[in-house]
């Protein structure tokens, strides 16, 4: 400490500004190509669709259900896959790689909440599992519920026809 | 022709979402909220269920349509039963999905130890 405060005025001060922190930070971070990050999001989530898309066909056909009567038990089972996948640790691994192609489609909602009950189940069953589900998925049923709500409030007010 | 849709419409849902996360450098819990507002607003306009007609599973697989089935629940409720079905049916269309991926991830919490 006293040798820190006879050194003052000849050294530079050891802690930077913040502007000075952004650029340095800046030259540090790992360069990451926007197009090809772009690429992996497109061919993972196109193909996770494409499973989608071949699973409902396959409902329609099998149980003679009509493409919307079909959409639900679809989502089911790709939530169904997600959660065997993020219990084998594939999911999380297949994140890594694709950023939001496997983020965006319902089967990322459903490795959120899983991945956050595998974390949270050393805290129990109630407040571990219970509790942090919804950690990450929550935003988006809270956000989607109030846009939602707002839309029909709006239909209601200036009453507009529902679908 | 189908698959093709799919794929084109459920990618570029999915780049549009990368490009939120690269570019505007959001979070993925911001990302994912503003895909599903997105989508409710698309629904409001009438633009989602074309899209479903259009793309199949490429609309309807990504987290927009969330959204747009939260929205579509609740306008189709307004319709049946007046005003208070805005509360009541948000949720009927997209039970299945909440509804899967509680009870798949709590039974996956109850026999699976987390890995990495």
């Amino acid at each position: 400490m006293a040798t820190n405060t006879a050194g003052r005025g000849k050294f530079k001060p050891l802690s930077m500004s913040s502007k000075e922190y952004k650029t340095f930070a800046k030259q540090r971070e790992p360069a990451r190509s926007v197009f090809a990050n772009c690429v992996r999001a497109f061919v993972t989530g196109g193909l996770i669709c494409v499973l989608g898309q071949a699973i409902q066909n396959g409902y329609m056909s099998w149980l003679k259900l009509s493409a919307t009567q079909a959409a639900n038990p679809t989502v089911a089972t790709l939530i169904f896959i997600s959660v065997l996948l993020t219990c084998l640790g594939v999911y999380d691994r297949l994140a890594q790689w694709a950023g939001a192609g496997s983020a965006v489609p319902v089967t990322g909602f459903a490795n959120s909440m899983c991945s956050a009950a595998l974390e949270h189940r050393a805290e129990g069953l109630v407040l571990g599992v219970g509790g942090n589900m919804f950690k990450l998925a929550g935003s988006v049923i809270v956000y989607g519920t109030v846009a939602a709500f707002v839309i029909g409030l709006i239909h209601v007010i200036f009453g507009i026809r529902g679908h | 022709m189908q698959f093709v849709w799919a794929f084109v419409v459920g990618g570029g849902i999915c780049v549009l979402g990368q490009l939120m996360f690269d570019v505007l450098r959001l979070t993925p819990a911001h990302t994912m909220s503003t895909l599903v507002v997105l989508g409710a607003i698309a629904d409001a306009l009438g633009w989602y269920e074309p899209l479903i007609e259009f793309a199949g599973a490429g609309a309807t697989v990504p987290i927009t349509s969330f959204g747009n089935a939260l929205v579509h629940g609740a306008l189709t409720e307004l319709q049946n039963t007046g005003p208070i079905g805005v509360i009541t049916g948000m949720f009927k269309v997209t039970s299945a999905g909440i509804s899967a991926a509680i009870i798949f991830s709590f039974l996956a919490a109850l026999v699976v130890r987390p890995k990495g």
